[in-house]
C-alpha cells in the first residue's frame, strides 16, 4: 500500500504501517549518522536540550553532499547510508527523540526493532545510492547543526523534503520485519546451492 | 572523441565517473528489471533508473558516496609523462572536489582529519602497469565505502578446491545481505599471495559486464558463481529478488603450494567507470 504523508505524523499513524507499505513524504527529514547519535545522546546525558524536535520530522541515515551559494546550502546528491552503524545507539535514541519514521539502508537489529514497537515507529529502505533522485526530492535546506564540529558528512542537515521516496517500510511497529523473514528464506536458498555444488 | 589536454580529460573523466554509468552497467540493471518478478526488488530498481536518468541529465553525482578515486594506470614504457602522472592525476583530484562536487572522503585514519580535497597518504589510490609502447591508459573507478566495506580476503586450504571457493563466495555472499548495495558486480581474485588475490579481484570488477575470462576454466567459473549467486535471493538492495548480482568476474594467479588466497571484491549496483587515453603527443581522449 502506498501512503504519500505530510509531516509531521503521529506515532499512532505511524502504528498502521506494514511491511511493504510504500511512503512518500512531504515536511522536514533531519540526517543523523554515527557522530551526530553520539552527540545529541551525550547533550541529552548532560541535561542539555536539542536545537530542533525530532519528533516532529523523519530521521534520515545520510550524509550528503552539499554546496555552498550565495543564498545558502544547497544538496547536491542525497541517498541514505548503511543503517546498522548505528545499531549500539538507535534503541536508546528512538526512546529519547520519539522520530516516527527512520530513513535508512540494510534495515537494523533487534534492538532497533523493539525499541520501534515501544514507540510506535517505522524503519523504511530507500534505495541506496539514489542519491540524484533524493536531491532532485529536496527542496532547501532549512538549516545545518554542529557542522563545525562534524563537517559536512557528519553534521546534521534539516531538508525540507517533496514526495521523498520510494521509502519501502521493512520493520514495523507491529514487529514485522522483512530482514528476519528473508533471513528464513536466503539460509534456505545458500542450503540449496551448497548442495548443488557439493554435487556438481 | 574530443581530443584534449590531459588534465581536462581527468577532470572530465572524474565528471562522467561520477555522475552517469557505463551503457553496459544501464543495460544490465534494466535486463534486471525486465525479469524481476519481486514487487518490492521492483521498486528498488525503478528508483535506481530514475536515479540514473537525473544524475546524467543533471550531471550531478550518481550517488552522495563518491567514493575513494581509484586510478588503474597502464602505463607504456616509452610514454614522455611517466614522471608527471601522479601529480596531474592528484591536481585533478583536488579540483574534480570542488567542481563537480565530490564528498570529501579521505581520513586520516589515526587522526581523523579530513583534508577536504580527496587526497592524502597514498590518496588518491593509483596502481601502475607498465606495458609496451608509449601509450598511456588510465581506467578510474571511484569505490564508494559500503561496497568496499564488505569485501574479504578468504585463506583458503588449497585442499577444499574449486567447490570450497565457490561455497565461499555464496556464504559470503548472502550474508553481505542489501549492505553493499546489490545488485552489485563481484570481482573474484584467485591465487597468488594476499595482497594479488585482492588486486586481481579489483581489476576483475573494471571490466565490462558481458566481457568472459579467457582462460577457459576461469570463465566457466564466472558462469557458475553468477546462477549460484543469483539463486540466493538476497535481490535489489537485499529486499528479496531475482537479481543479486549483475555480474561475477574472475582473474587468477597462480599461487604457493601450501595457500589458496580468495580476495571477493563487491562493487555497487553503482559501478562508475571512466578510462582516459593519453598520446604519447601529450593530446589526450575519454574513451567510457
Amino acid at each position: 500500500m502506498q501512503h504519500n504523508l505530510t509531516l509531521p505524523i503521529d506515532h499512532a499513524t505511524a502504528r498502521t504501517f506494514r511491511v511493504g507499505d510504500v511512503l512518500f513524504l512531504s515536511g522536514t527529514l533531519f540526517t543523523a549518522r554515527d557522530q551526530a547519535h553520539a552527540l545529541m545522546l551525550d547533550l541529552h546525558a548532560s541535561g542539555e536540550s536539542l536545537p530542533f524536535d525530532p519528533s516532529q520530522m523523519a530521521m534520515f541515515h545520510c550524509g550528503p553532499v552539499v554546496s555552498k551559494h550565495a543564498d545558502g546550502w544547497k544538496v547536491v546528491a542525497a541517498g541514505p547510508t548503511t543503517s546498522i552503524r548505528m545499531e549500539s545507539m538507535e534503541d536508546q535514541f528512538l526512546r529519547l527523540f520519539r522520530p516516527p519514521i527512520i530513513i535508512g539502508k540494510g534495515g537494523m537489529g533487534d534492538r532497533t526493532s523493539a525499541a520501534l514497537q515501544a514507540v510506535g515507529s517505522v524503519y523504511t529502505q530507500y534505495t541506496g545510492g539514489a542519491g540524484a533522485l533524493a536531491a532532485q526530492r529536496i527542496e532547501s535546506i532549512n538549516r545545518v547543526e554542529w557542522l563545525d564540529s562534524l563537517g559536512m558528512t557528519e553534521a546534521v542537515w534539516l531538508l525540507q523534503a517533496r514526495q521523498f521516496g520510494p521509502l519501502l517500510v521493512t520493520m514495523d511497529a507491529a514487529g514485522g520485519n522483512l530482514y528476519k523473514d528473508l533471513d528464513r528464506i536466503i539460509a534456505e536458498n545458500v542450503k540449496a546451492a551448497i548442495a548443488r555444488i557439493e554435487t556438481a | 572523441m574530443t581530443s584534449m589536454t590531459i588534465q581536462e580529460a581527468l577532470r572530465t573523466a572524474l565528471k562522467q565517473a561520477a555522475t552517469s554509468l557505463p551503457q553496459d552497467v544501464v543495460a544490465a540493471l534494466r535486463a534486471a528489471r525486465a525479469r524481476e518478478t519481486s514487487t518490492m526488488a521492483a521498486t528498488q530498481l525503478d528508483a535506481i533508473l530514475e536515479n540514473v536518468a537525473i544524475a546524467q541529465s543533471g550531471g550531478i553525482p550518481l550517488c552522495q558516496d563518491t567514493g575513494i578515486q581509484t586510478f588503474f594506470v597502464k602505463a607504456g614504457f616509452d610514454s614522455p609523462f611517466l614522471k608527471e602522472l601522479t601529480g596531474w592525476i592528484t591536481q585533478a583530484v583536488t579540483e574534480a572536489t570542488g567542481e563537480i562536487p565530490l564528498r570529501p572522503n579521505t581520513v586520516d585514519p589515526l587522526t581523523g582529519e579530513n583534508p577536504g580535497d580527496n587526497t592524502g597518504r597514498f590518496m588518491p589510490s593509483i596502481h601502475w602497469d607498465l606495458v609496451d609502447g608509449d601509450d598511456v591508459v588510465i581506467t578510474l573507478l571511484p569505490k564508494g565505502g559500503g561496497s568496499e566495506n564488505m569485501s574479504a580476503l578468504k585463506m583458503l586450504s588449497p585442499s577444499v578446491g574449486l567447490k570450497g571457493i565457490k561455497k565461499v563466495v555464496v556464504e559470503h555472499i548472502a550474508s553481505c545481505r542489501g549492505w553493499p548495495c546489490p545488485p552489485t558486480i563481484i570481482g573474484i581474485g584467485i591465487g597468488g599471495g594476499a595482497d594479488t588475490a585482492l588486486t586481481l579481484g579489483k581489476k576483475a570488477v573494471l571490466r565490462k559486464i558481458g566481457s568472459q575470462n579467457p582462460i577457459p576454466e576461469a570463465a566457466t567459473l564466472e558462469k557458475e558463481l553468477f546462477d549460484l549467486v543469483n539463486s540466493i535471493g538476497v535481490g535489489a538492495m537485499g529486499v528479496g529478488g531475482d537479481t543479486t548480482c549483475l555480474a561475477v568476474h574472475v582473474e587468477v594467479a597462480h599461487r604457493h603450494p601450501a595457500s589458496l588466497p580468495l580476495g571477493i571484491l563487491v562493487q555497487c549496483w553503482a559501478d562508475r567507470r571512466a578510462r582516459v587515453h593519453l598520446h604519447a603527443d601529450g593530446s589526450a581522449e575519454v574513451l567510457d
